[in-house]
């Protein structure tokens, strides 16, 4: 269905090529999952499928590329649009309409269907992807899930044979993410679409894959069945491979179903032993004091009156679906003039950051030596500080790259050295993880704990499951603005069918939230002082 | 057709339909200061406005525009007063004079106010007020893009751009709210250029981003699949619309401007309009696009146009019968009294508040029973004839 001979391309001749000889076929009916870090060329494979790369893109392809039989440097991605559905990164950014009906019929119109068959087909995508209840809705008032279903739905009138998505479920809560990847799903089954997905966040989306392909970020592409292919690069596997690396299972499950009915002798070896939950540290006095805080915007209540204490060297997790209001309780905490009521009472001399959920609007400057300068000027801090803090977190950055120019892990290490030069106790990230990759994610991990370990409290906003499971020890859940849960990571996450992690949903009734926890378990050497 | 018991569901209107009633109401306003008329055209807008906007809470209402119009009238008057208001029998008051040096001879600042020139103002500041609510009810009535989404094939590349444009245009505002949101959290240095730095550099970068974001969607889902035409008739249907809408142009003029030749006023307002419709009509054959559900040209639609042309017909009428009745004098000061044709005229731009909203048509029913559902309807998913534009 889509073939790749020979392919090389640069989008810049005089540069390195994104992907050296790259050879790919990929069947008709597959489900195709394309992993690899950041900037390794994955949404560049992507944009070869559709013509987006090289057509709208510039850049030197050589090779061919072919979809359908159609090659792809003399389709134009508007001559491929009745073969191939191509759904960006942020769904919304694509809208082109007013209101979700006409959306979906857009892409038939450019494809002058005639009207009686647009009408059919509408209603036909209207219940395949089961946003009937949808229909009159206007684009910009929908959900993160929402907006991406319609954006599936608005390339399927077209009747395309092949579904291309660039992370879809990158800003999406667990159980959106769910329902838009079953749909991905049943697409697959039932019509024989073949659908490559790019993602990060493999734990959802592994046991959908009939194949995974890998970028490696020097050119090399390798394809294979996704066992095996995760199993090699340990660094992106999801929990449940690693844990089945942990536990000798061989092939690896990608499931949390298959993964269970191996997982009865693992039990058994754990069982007696405890995860040795991570107590927070509650012998110093709060260093932060929320008391009904509220945030309202006009008539609506994005945050009801809520109480928290933070503790020096405590990690929070704040979750719920979108729009639960975690963003809210964030920017309250961090700042007086986004509080509706309510107080918040910081330990003497301690000041709060917050890291927005687009880092990127805290950037302006040229390049990234003058950010971390004017990081140091801003704060009153010696010269240095803020390069010292990046240094700290393990990200080297040169100083004449423009800040546009890093990948998301590397802005996100930026903004939060430019943000720690004021020597906050109180660091506050809002949905940090998006577009990191696994090893990008497992730094992000490592800071957070360095951050408490200095004393700090960091609160992070999160959709992410398994970020909550390795690096919180206090567990906040959101619902419409309130306050449902608040406590300790294992209690919350072990109990709930949406925010379990993996390693807790295939060991359960044992609380054991990450291979870390397992491996530490069975390695005595490996154990806790 | 037999209405059934429940009333078909309403439908919009054609974007068209109101844009030549606000049009109509725009140049009839150009025709004439009388302030009785003036303020009665806006009346029209506002009643109009009021009773058939649509409710939908993402876009703006009047107010805005209502807000513009003021202020161009205050504007307009103050500026008149300052500088140039002196010549009148009625005093009102007198401003402190300002002397000027002699190179401003002829300029006088301040000094005795009379009433005539500040009313002068007033009605010319009414005027253009005036045009300024009408165009601004045709935005809040008719939704821009459904307006573009009407915009023939020949003009496909202009409506692109300006779909684009309004589409982009409204995430501007969010954007800026995101940053100026997020600029409170790096507060930095102060100083109007570092402000400027702050927020319009990630602003426009983020614009710019949306933009080619929503450019890419589109030509991935087959926005500006043409037929290949031959060179030269691609060529003549541009040339056609382009020369046609400059002679529209000039023509519309030259039949708004009372001074202007008459040569130059209908004759080549028709004249252009035929090489417009005949370029138009050239490119259609090269579109390949279709149409969900378009809105119909019907009944309401040819109603609420037409209500809005009467209004331009009448006034121009009224100016050419008796172009003094519609320019009441200020000088001597005169209480206006329009006539009874353009009062009429006027009145006839309140209609469409009172018109019926239009219906939905019930849906025909082919002989035979069922909607014919899949007959060769998957034939046209891929068309051979398709290619790209070259």
């Amino acid at each position: 269905m889509i073939r790749f001979e020979r392919v090389t391309f640069a989008y810049d001749p005089g540069t390195d090529p994104v992907l050296a000889e790259v050879d790919l076929h990929l069947e008709e009916g597959e489900l195709v999952l394309v992993v690899g870090p950041t900037g390794a060329g994955k949404s560049t494979l992507l944009g070869l499928v559709n013509g987006l790369v090289p057509h709208f893109t510039g850049g030197r392809l050589r090779g061919r590329v072919s979809v359908g039989g159609r090659d792809t440097a003399t389709h134009p991605p508007r001559a491929l649009a009745d073969l191939v559905g191509w759904v960006g990164q942020d769904p919304a950014a694509g809208f082109v309409t007013d209101t979700v009906e006409e959306e979906l019929a857009y892409g038939m119109e450019q494809l002058g269907l005639a009207p009686d068959v647009m009408r059919r087909r509408v209603e036909e995508t209207l219940d395949l992807l089961g946003i009937v209840e949808l229909r009159r809705r206007a684009l910009g008032t929908l959900s993160g899930g929402q907006a991406q279903r319609v954006a599936v739905g608005s390339v399927l009138g077209a009747h395309p044979r092949v579904l291309v998505l660039d992370e879809p479920t990158s800003a999406l809560d667990p159980v959106a993410a769910e329902d838009v990847l079953a749909t991905l799903a049943r697409l697959v089954h039932d019509l024989g679409l073949t659908v490559v997905v790019a993602e990060h966040r493999l734990e959802r989306v592994a046991h959908h894959a009939d194949r995974v392909v890998h970028v490696d970020g020097r050119g090399t592409v390798t394809a294979g069945a996704p066992g095996p292919v995760l199993a090699r690069h340990p660094e992106l596997a999801p929990p449940v491979v690693a844990l089945a690396a942990l536990a000798g299972w061989e092939p690896p499950p990608l499931s949390v179903r298959d993964a269970r009915r191996r997982a009865g002798d693992l039990r058994r070896r754990l069982a007696g032993r405890s995860p040795g939950e991570p107590v927070p540290p509650r012998d110093r006095p709060p260093l932060c004091r929320a008391r009904g805080l509220h945030v309202a915007h006009g008539p609506v209540t994005a945050l009801a009156p809520a109480d928290l204490d933070l503790h020096p060297g405590e990690v929070v997790a704040v979750m719920g679906r979108n729009g639960a209001g975690k963003s809210s309780l964030l920017w309250a905490l961090a700042d007086a003039a986004w509080r509706s009521g309510g107080s918040v009472a910081l330990a003497d001399g301690a000041g709060a950051a917050l890291v927005p959920q687009t880092p990127g609007d805290l950037l302006y400057l040229a390049t990234v030596g003058e950010e971390l300068a004017q990081a140091d000027a801003d704060a009153g801090a010696r010269p240095g500080t803020a390069a010292g803090v990046l240094a700290g977190l393990g990200v080297e950055l040169a100083g004449d790259r423009h800040p546009r120019d890093l990948s998301e892990g590397q802005r996100l290490a930026l903004v939060l050295a430019v943000q720690l030069a004021t020597e906050p106790s109180l660091v506050l990230l809002d949905e940090p993880t998006r577009g990191l990759d696994p090893v990008a994610k497992a730094g992000l991990v490592a800071a957070v704990a360095s951050l408490a370990a200095a004393g700090r409290a960091v609160v992070v906003a999160t959709h992410d499951v398994e970020l909550a499971a390795a690096a919180a020890h206090r567990v906040v859940v959101l619902a419409g603005g309130e306050v449902v849960v608040d406590g300790p990571v294992a209690e919350v996450v072990c109990s709930s069918p949406a925010f379990a992690p993996q390693v807790a949903k295939i060991l359960a009734p044992e609380r054991w939230l990450t291979v870390e926890d397992v491996a530490r378990a069975l390695v005595p050497e490996l154990r806790r002082p | 057709m037999t209405a059934g018991p429940a009333r078909a569901p309403r439908r919009s209107l054609h974007p068209g339909a109101w844009w030549l009633w606000a049009l109509g109401l725009a140049a009839a306003a150009t025709r004439t200061t009388d302030p009785v008329l003036l303020l009665a055209l806006a009346a029209a807008v506002v009643v109009v406005v009021a009773a058939r906007r649509e409710a939908d809470p993402g876009r703006p209402g009047l107010r805005g525009w209502v807000v513009a119009a003021l202020a161009v009238v205050a504007v307009r008057v103050v500026l008149r007063v300052a500088l140039d208001a002196q010549h009148g029998p009625t005093v009102l008051f007198r401003l402190p004079e300002l002397p000027l040096p002699a190179a401003a001879a002829g300029i006088r600042l301040g000094g005795p106010v009379t009433l005539e020139p500040a009313l002068a103002a007033l009605y010319d500041g009414l005027r253009l007020a005036a045009l300024v609510v009408s165009v601004g009810a045709a935005n809040v009535l008719a939704n821009p893009r459904r307006l573009l989404r009407s915009a023939p094939a020949a003009l496909h590349e202009v409506a692109t751009a300006l779909a684009i444009a309004l589409t982009v245009a409204p995430q501007l505002a969010d954007s800026a709210h995101r940053v100026r949101r997020a600029r409170t959290l790096r507060p930095g240095p102060g100083g109007r250029r570092h402000v400027l730095r702050q927020v319009v550099v990630p602003v426009l970068t983020d614009a710019l981003d949306r933009s080619l974001a929503l450019a890419a969607a589109m030509d991935a889902r087959g926005h500006g699949r043409v037929r290949s035409l031959g060179r030269g008739r691609r060529g003549a249907g541009g040339g056609l619309v382009l020369g046609g809408l400059v002679g529209t142009a000039i023509g519309a003029y030259g039949l708004l401007d009372a001074q202007a030749p008459a040569a130059v006023g209908l004759p080549l307002l028709v004249a252009g309009l035929g090489a417009a419709a005949a370029g138009l009509a050239l490119g259609r054959t090269r579109a390949l696009a279709t149409r969900y559900r378009p809105d119909p040209w019907a009944g309401p639609e040819w109603a609420v146009a037409l209500s809005g042309l009467a209004v331009a017909a009448g006034l121009v009428a009224a100016s050419v019968a008796d172009p003094a009745n519609l320019h009441p004098p200020t000088q001597p000061l005169v209480w206006p009294s329009p006539g009874a044709l353009p009062v009429l005229a006027v009145l006839v731009g309140f209609l469409p508040a009172w018109l019926p909203a239009p219906r939905a048509r019930p849906p025909r029913r082919p002989p035979g029973g069922e909607v014919a559902a899949g007959t060769g309807g998957d034939a046209e998913g891929t068309r051979p004839a398709v290619g790209a534009a070259p």
